[in-house]
């Protein structure tokens, strides 16, 4: 059974994955939460802006967010971080010091935010023309029927795929480490794989992913949950009840309203 | 003619119903004429019904009195001024309008519904804001159930709420978009019969409807639109008993 020792070795040496464990657990899962938190913050934030430019009405904001978007989704990853990462280190030195952290999050952010705004703009999308008609008729000018009425409901809309975004984000987070952090800034992979080079096998690696499953896995059960809640409502069975009953309504109210009297006029 | 109230005047909330005039008002979509130099008068405190075949332009009609479609040339007259100059929101506040699918906003209850634009529009303080929400939502008969959301209400009861929705704004006339279209058949007397009360209360009304017995008994003109154009113009009786276009003819034989 010499490969199955291998197999063990090399990916369950249980030795070098608790070696590794206080620091995925100090280190990784702080710096990576640390990132994927902040890049999506600041990922809704540029995304909502980036979406109610994209369905407004003026060409002069619409094909900007649209090119905007086609931008950061159509190009890998790896490619945006090393571009912002590196290309603007040096201008980034005088205002954050000689960390590439921060704009390892600032790439996430903008990479995530064109991914939001189709999030949001698909749901605000969604919401039936009347309702923006409504407050309309109402009296409200647009931008508040957007943001009291319309927004709100498309926001929760999308709620199941803001969750997966953030799980995308939490993964790509990775790849800032190509920026190349200080020991104190590393996040998951880059603890696992360097105590992976260490050690000689790769046990620290599946630690490390074995972390990225514990935050991923229960948030997309989550919102597996929170999704078929949304699809069928949380409306509990009622005993019938008949249509007629409101029809008394009118009748019994403190303010009199006298009901029609057919004919009585023609 | 108009419908005297069978209530003591002092009991009910009385309405001030402005005069709407519209002037020869055309509307397009794109380069496609729906509504063609459309001219009629409604009085003060009285109740217009428009009846037509669908695609008549009976919605774009109600759509262009506040502007939710800006007309493509003539004139709205609100209380003998034209509602073209003002600003749009403005306009809006004074002119109601009760859509045949509610549009009720359903993240909110429903004296939430009709608050939101009391504070919002109004700017009303939001414990007074409340209270009138409270005191509409009584009018239309749902004092019990203000904090029940849209989902959680009939279509009838839905529509009433947007009727206070609309006339807690204080309009001065109230427009309404076949608003019984949709709602289960033993509902649709109940909502007629606020409508028919808001008209004896001196609220002006335009009504676009097919409810032609509506039509007959409430309205004081009714206006008959066929092809984005007013065929006939009159009293209820006249045009129901006494049709002059084959157009009206035709169609009063296929709904009544």
């Amino acid at each position: 059974m010499d490969w199955l020792d291998n197999i063990i070795k090399t990916f369950f040496d249980w030795e070098a994955m608790w070696a590794v464990f206080p620091q995925l657990l100090g280190t990784g899962l702080v710096n990576t939460l640390v990132i994927s938190l902040a890049a999506t913050v600041i990922g809704v934030v540029l995304g909502m802006i980036i979406a109610v430019m994209g369905i407004s009405t003026s060409a002069w904001l619409r094909i900007p967010a649209r090119i905007y978007t086609d931008i950061f989704r159509g190009l890998p990853a790896i490619l945006t971080i090393l571009l912002i990462g590196q290309g603007f280190a040096r201008f980034a030195q005088s205002i954050f010091g000689p960390s590439p952290y921060p704009l390892g999050i600032l790439a996430l952010s903008l990479i995530a935010s064109a991914y939001i705004g189709e999030i949001f703009r698909a749901g605000i999308q969604s919401v039936e023309r009347g309702q923006l008609e409504a407050c309309r008729a109402l009296g409200m000018s647009y931008g508040k029927a957007m943001r009291l009425v319309v927004v709100p409901q498309g926001i929760r809309r999308v709620l199941p795929a803001l969750v997966n975004q953030f799980i995308a984000i939490v993964k790509d987070s990775s790849l800032v480490y190509f920026l190349g952090l200080l020991v104190s800034e590393r996040e998951l992979f880059r603890v696992g794989q360097d105590a992976a080079v260490l050690n000689g096998n790769l046990s620290p690696l599946v630690m490390a992913g074995l972390f990225y499953l514990v935050i991923t896995v229960p948030l997309t059960h989550l919102v597996n949950y929170f999704d078929n809640r949304f699809r069928t409502g949380r409306r509990k069975a009622a005993p019938p009840k008949s249509g007629l009953d409101e029809l008394d309504e009118l009748d019994e109210t403190p303010v009199p309203v006298p009901p029609l009297t057919y004919g009585s006029n023609t | 003619m108009t419908y005297t109230s069978p209530l003591p005047v002092q009991d009910v909330q009385k309405y001030r119903g402005s005069s709407l005039e519209l002037a020869d008002l055309t509307m397009a979509y794109g380069d496609i004429e729906v509504l063609r130099q459309v001219s009629f008068t409604v009085q003060p405190g009285t109740t217009t019904c428009i009846i037509g075949p669908s695609g008549s332009g009976k919605s774009t009609l109600l759509r262009g009195v506040n502007r939710l479609h800006e007309p493509k040339s003539g004139d709205v007259l609100l209380a003998g001024e034209s509602a073209l100059t003002v600003k749009p929101d403005r306009l809006r506040t004074r002119i109601g309008l009760v859509f045949q699918h509610f549009n009720l906003f359903p993240d909110h209850t429903a004296l939430e519904n009709v608050a939101l634009s009391l504070r919002n529009v109004k700017g009303m303080p939001k414990a007074q804001a409340r209270e009138v929400a409270h005191r509409r939502l009584a009018e239309v008969g749902l004092a019990e159930r203000t904090d029940h959301r849209p989902r959680d209400l009939s279509g009838g009861q839905q529509q009433r709420v947007a009727i206070a929705r609309a006339l807690a704004m204080e309009p001065e006339v109230m427009l309404f978009d076949e608003v019984t279209s949709a709602l289960d058949p033993e509902l649709v007397k109940g909502v007629l019969n606020l409508m028919a009360t808001l008209g004896q209360r001196g609220m002006t009304m335009v009504v676009v409807t097919h409810e032609m017995k509506f039509a007959r008994r409430v309205a004081d003109q009714v206006v008959f639109m066929d092809e984005g154009k007013v065929v006939e113009v009159g009293a209820p009786a006249d045009l129901f008993d006494n049709p002059q276009s084959p157009r009206l003819q035709r169609f009063l034989s296929e709904v009544l």
